[in-house]
């Protein structure tokens, strides 16, 4: 097996037994980047030789190389949400969630290709270039942590990170064959995580099975000084005990989700999934859940209306791309106009609108108000049920150039946009293939910090399905 | 037939909480840095960066709202105001917009028909904005430059309901709220260095009428005068608008301090919406029964209570109280004073006499002298008992003021104890009675006035040591054996 093959845990299995060094496992995986990126289009930015690697002697992922999202503050990399107007900013200070890679020893491999500021489904936003998907190259790997599913898909990397606004790392783990895992909202702190949507945003991993995202929470989750908003509670060891029988678990389906309009080969894993949870004995009910349009809804006036605020810092005063040299007024518009694309605009102007004098009340405010019994009606259910199971994505990967309505793009993320809304925990793991040869995704979603459970549960389903998932070129 | 005009003011002050830290960083609130030598990535905003809340100014601003009977928003969270200015580095300043931390508060201030309270609509937190500088005037400077230290310095923003009726009950408003703050210690209220900042809304309406005349809203007024003048000048010109026929717009007026005018910033067509809503990035502040009680509990005695108080238990003219509690540090120094001297009228004399009169010279504060309570009590002890004149006591006063010394060792080393003794006194006396026949003579001719005299050569002889009542006396004895 070659290194780039291995999952994390295989990595530092071996490396434990001394049959590879660190400087063996980072140098194997340079020579792949150096490969396949050239196809794969995953990095922003990266290490192009080992020279260039701090490799620390401590930590369970000393020498392991992990790819970060460029919307993560790094100092060994520019960070610029792979936006022009950001382009090569690299910010002061670091981020937590990159601080405590780097206490495990890991070794930063580079910023991962997104949709510019993390709005978008297909890395086709993003400001530099679209990354592709390694299982087909006329595909995409999903977004916005697209950079991050393929670089991973590819084995450039064993893990990487990714963030989750509604969806942003298990759609693309889903398109491209991976685990994604978006903890629950305030377990992994935000501080150094660009901000899309601010109640909404997580950092999470994205890796090649479950036990790998186990391992990387068990480095990520805690309680941050820097992050008023991440929880003060105890994390448990995630991957201690991750070995449960599916019988144990009861699943949700929500009623009329698998009715709507799906891929066929979606439909087809996700209900053979079911299948094989209640022919290993894990218990599966149907359950109501609001209709899954209406968190979409709410979501699509939410996270604009946070963006459009939290986007407004980048006006070319202080750092990034300048334009325009008369007086503020054009060094602002210039600056914005010609920085951010157009799905950045156009939901910045949503959130503006939603926001304004004499909407926020119709728009805003009743959303919020939507978001708080969407809420209730989850935690109801997590009363009956231990996970919600659904599709992750109602399509396997998009292909290349495509011309996609902005509104049709925004339903593929259907699925994933409640627990970004409820700040449950959710992962995706992969059911299969479709027809074309492509992944398909399913998704587990729990209640607030059930990470434990949720773990335990995907680990055994990942056992049950037993799907061959390669690294791919 | 003029028309007498109702005046309405209402003042929002803006008073920089005197923290270590700012707002939502650990960086320091020091004044008079470097230029951005007082930032960090997180109020400077810089992408990815989250905001903590400082509990203290938490604390401080809980002790302005419970030292204007404001109510208390137990659950209250910090909102976002969105604009767009160079000095603002997130494009949004971190505020309270629905749920301030308190509300429906008062005031009282004095005006000549007596105390008045003047309502405080809401008490709320929020973050300061850096500040630019251009290089010439703000209309031909072909560029700016930003200074980010005072960006993310903790405010409170205290507004007053439109309650004042003069320019000078909104000074005297003002000077209140500024003795209050500067009791709690929360802030140092120097408006030069811009911790004290005031905007107001004036209006005017006809006597009688009910609805409220169009509110102009007057700005940069950087002294408490300057804010009576804008007001006066404000309600001078929207008094001859109205005479005139003309109609008052809604629009922001800026005080030109050289001209004593207000100048016309912008009109209410460009008024801005701010867009606020719940800052996600922070968590909404709980206040507890309890930080309630012992913020309660811990409240220093107020101004007006201290006043009140001092005319009671001391017996003090009013004007003495007001004098002596206009500042807590002067009032605690009497207070000292007292515990060691059973006058307190005398000590009140001194402190409001020599002290304020050194202390004015030196430009300096009461706790910034060597005077305490008890070398202050020791010195007119000495007066009492006869050690010294009282005008020796200035002297030896200065000099304590000046080093701290006890004042029974500056007595003791300059010599300074009176001369007592009658047998010396007549000698001197004697001597004296020799060089001025003449007055001698107008004396016992019947005439008093020159005795004065007589007594200030017997001081001048004996450099101001000799007990002055006792030299009258003996200065009559002598003159009248002759």
């Amino acid at each position: 097996m070659e290194i780039y093959e291995m999952n994390l845990r295989q990595l530092i299995e071996a490396r434990e037994k001394g049959e590879l060094t660190s400087e063996e496992i980072i140098d194997g995986f340079i020579d792949r980047m150096n490969n396949v990126e050239a196809d794969v289009k995953g990095f922003v930015s990266r290490l192009e030789n080992s020279s260039g690697a701090e490799i620390k002697e401590i930590g369970d992922l000393r020498g392991i190389p992990i790819a970060v999202k460029d919307n993560m503050a790094t100092l060994d990399f520019p960070t610029s949400c792979s936006s022009k107007l950001l382009e090569g900013y690299t910010t002061p200070y670091e981020g937590t969630a990159v601080k405590k890679l780097k206490e495990a020893g890991a070794v930063i491999a580079g910023k991962t290709n997104m949709d510019e500021f993390a709005m978008g489904s297909s890395t086709e936003n993003s400001g530099f270039m679209t990354s592709r998907n390694p299982w087909n190259l006329d595909h995409l790997p999903g977004g916005s942590s697209g950079g991050s599913a393929a670089v991973v898909a590819a084995g450039e990397v064993p893990a990487a990170l990714g963030s989750d606004t509604g969806g942003s790392i298990r759609q693309p783990a889903a398109f491209s064959g991976l685990v994604g895992l978006k903890p629950t909202y305030g377990s992994v702190s935000r501080y150094g995580l660009v901000a899309f949507a601010s109640s909404l945003d997580q950092i999470g991993p994205l890796t090649r099975n479950v036990k790998d995202a186990a391992l990387m929470l068990n480095i990520l989750a805690g309680k941050d000084q820097m992050d008023s908003t991440s929880a003060d509670v105890e994390h448990p060891d995630y991957l201690a005990e991750i070995e449960q029988d599916i019988s144990g678990f009861r699943f949700g389906v929500p009623k009329g989700y698998l009715e709507l309009e799906l891929h066929p080969d979606v439909k087809a894993r996700v209900e053979e999934a079911i299948e094989r949870i209640k022919e290993n004995g894990g218990e599966v009910v149907e359950v109501e859940l609001p209709p899954a349009d209406q968190a979409l809804a709410i979501y699509y006036i939410i996270a604009p209306a946070e963006a459009s605020s939290n986007l407004a810092r980048f006006d070319g005063v202080r750092y990034g791309q300048r334009l325009g040299d008369g007086d503020i007024e054009e060094m602002y518009q210039k600056t914005r106009n010609e920085g951010f694309g157009s799905e950045v605009k156009r939901r910045i102007m949503l959130g503006t609108y939603a926001l304004s004098a004499g909407y926020q009340d119709e728009l805003y405010k009743k959303a919020l108000k939507v978001r708080t019994l969407i809420r209730d009606q989850y935690k109801a259910v997590f009363e009956e049920v231990d996970f919600i199971i659904t599709p992750t994505c109602p399509t396997p990967a998009f292909k290349m150039g495509e011309e996609r309505d902005p509104l049709e793009t925004y339903l593929t993320d259907i699925f994933t946009v409640p627990a970004n809304i409820t700040g449950s925990p959710a992962i995706s793991l992969p059911a299969g293939f479709s027809e074309d040869g492509l992944p398909v995704g399913v998704q587990l979603i729990g209640s607030a910090f059930s990470e434990k459970r949720l773990l335990q549960a995907a680990n055994s389903l990942e056992n049950i399905l037993d799907i061959d998932n390669p690294v791919q070129l | 037939m003029t028309t007498n005009y109702e005046i309405i003011i209402g003042l929002e002050v803006h008073l920089q909480l005197n923290t270590e830290s700012k707002l939502f960083c650990g960086c320091s609130t020091k004044f008079g840095e470097e230029p951005n030598a007082n930032t960090c990535p997180v109020c400077l905003g810089m992408p990815g960066t989250l905001p903590v809340i400082n509990e203290r100014a938490v604390e401080y601003a809980l002790m302005a709202c419970r030292a204007t009977d404001c109510k208390i928003n137990q659950y209250n969270k910090f909102d976002r105001k969105n604009y767009y200015y160079p000095d603002l580095p997130k494009g949004y300043q971190i505020s309270q917009f629905d749920l301030p931390i308190g509300f429906d508060g008062a005031v009282t201030i004095e005006t000549e028909d007596g105390y008045k309270d003047i309502g405080l609509t809401r008490i709320h937190l929020e973050e300061d904005a850096g500040k630019l500088i251009h290089a010439g005037s703000v209309a031909d400077s072909d560029h700016s430059l930003v200074d980010f230290n005072r960006g993310g310095v903790p405010l409170i923003e205290i507004v007053s309901e439109p309650d004042l009726r003069t320019p000078a009950e909104a000074k005297a408003y003002l000077d209140a709220l500024k003795q209050i703050m500067l009791y709690l210690g929360i802030s140092d209220c120097n408006m030069e260095e811009g911790s004290l900042r005031c905007d107001a809304n004036v209006s005017i309406r006809p006597e009688g009428q009910e609805e409220f005349g169009v509110k102009v809203e007057v700005k940069n007024m950087n002294s408490f005068k300057a804010v009576e003048n804008a007001l006066s000048y404000e309600v001078e010109r929207q008094k001859k608008m109205l005479e005139n026929g003309d109609v008052i717009s809604q629009e922001t007026r800026s005080w030109d301090d050289t001209s004593n005018k207000t100048v016309l910033m912008r009109g209410k067509e460009e008024a801005d919406d701010y867009r606020y809503f719940p800052e996600p990035d922070l968590m909404p502040l709980e206040i507890s029964d309890q930080w309630i009680k012992e913020t309660d509990d811990n409240l220093p005695e107020l101004p007006l209570a201290k006043k009140e108080r001092f005319i009671e238990d001391y017996e003090l003219p009013e004007y003495d109280a007001e004098v002596l509690t206009d500042d807590f540090k002067l009032a605690n120094l009497f207070e000292e004073t007292v515990g060691n001297y059973s006058n307190p009228k005398e000590v009140s004399n001194w402190l409001m006499g020599e002290f304020l009169k050194l202390l004015n010279e030196e430009g300096i504060s009461p706790d910034e002298s060597n005077i305490t309570g008890n070398n202050l009590a020791s010195l007119l002890k000495l007066i009492d008992d006869g050690t010294i004149s009282s005008k020796i006591a200035k002297d030896v006063f200065e000099e304590m003021f000046n080093t701290g010394k006890e004042p029974e060792a500056i007595v003791e080393e300059k010599g300074l104890t009176q001369i007592s003794d009658e047998d010396k006194l007549v000698e001197i006396i004697n001597n004296i009675l020799d060089e001025n026949q003449d007055v001698v003579e107008e004396i016992q001719s019947g005439n008093e006035r020159p005795v004065g005299f007589l007594v200030g050569q017997v001081m001048k002889e004996t450099r101001g040591k000799a007990n002055p009542q006792l030299a009258n006396k003996l200065i009559r004895e002598e003159v009248a054996k002759r």
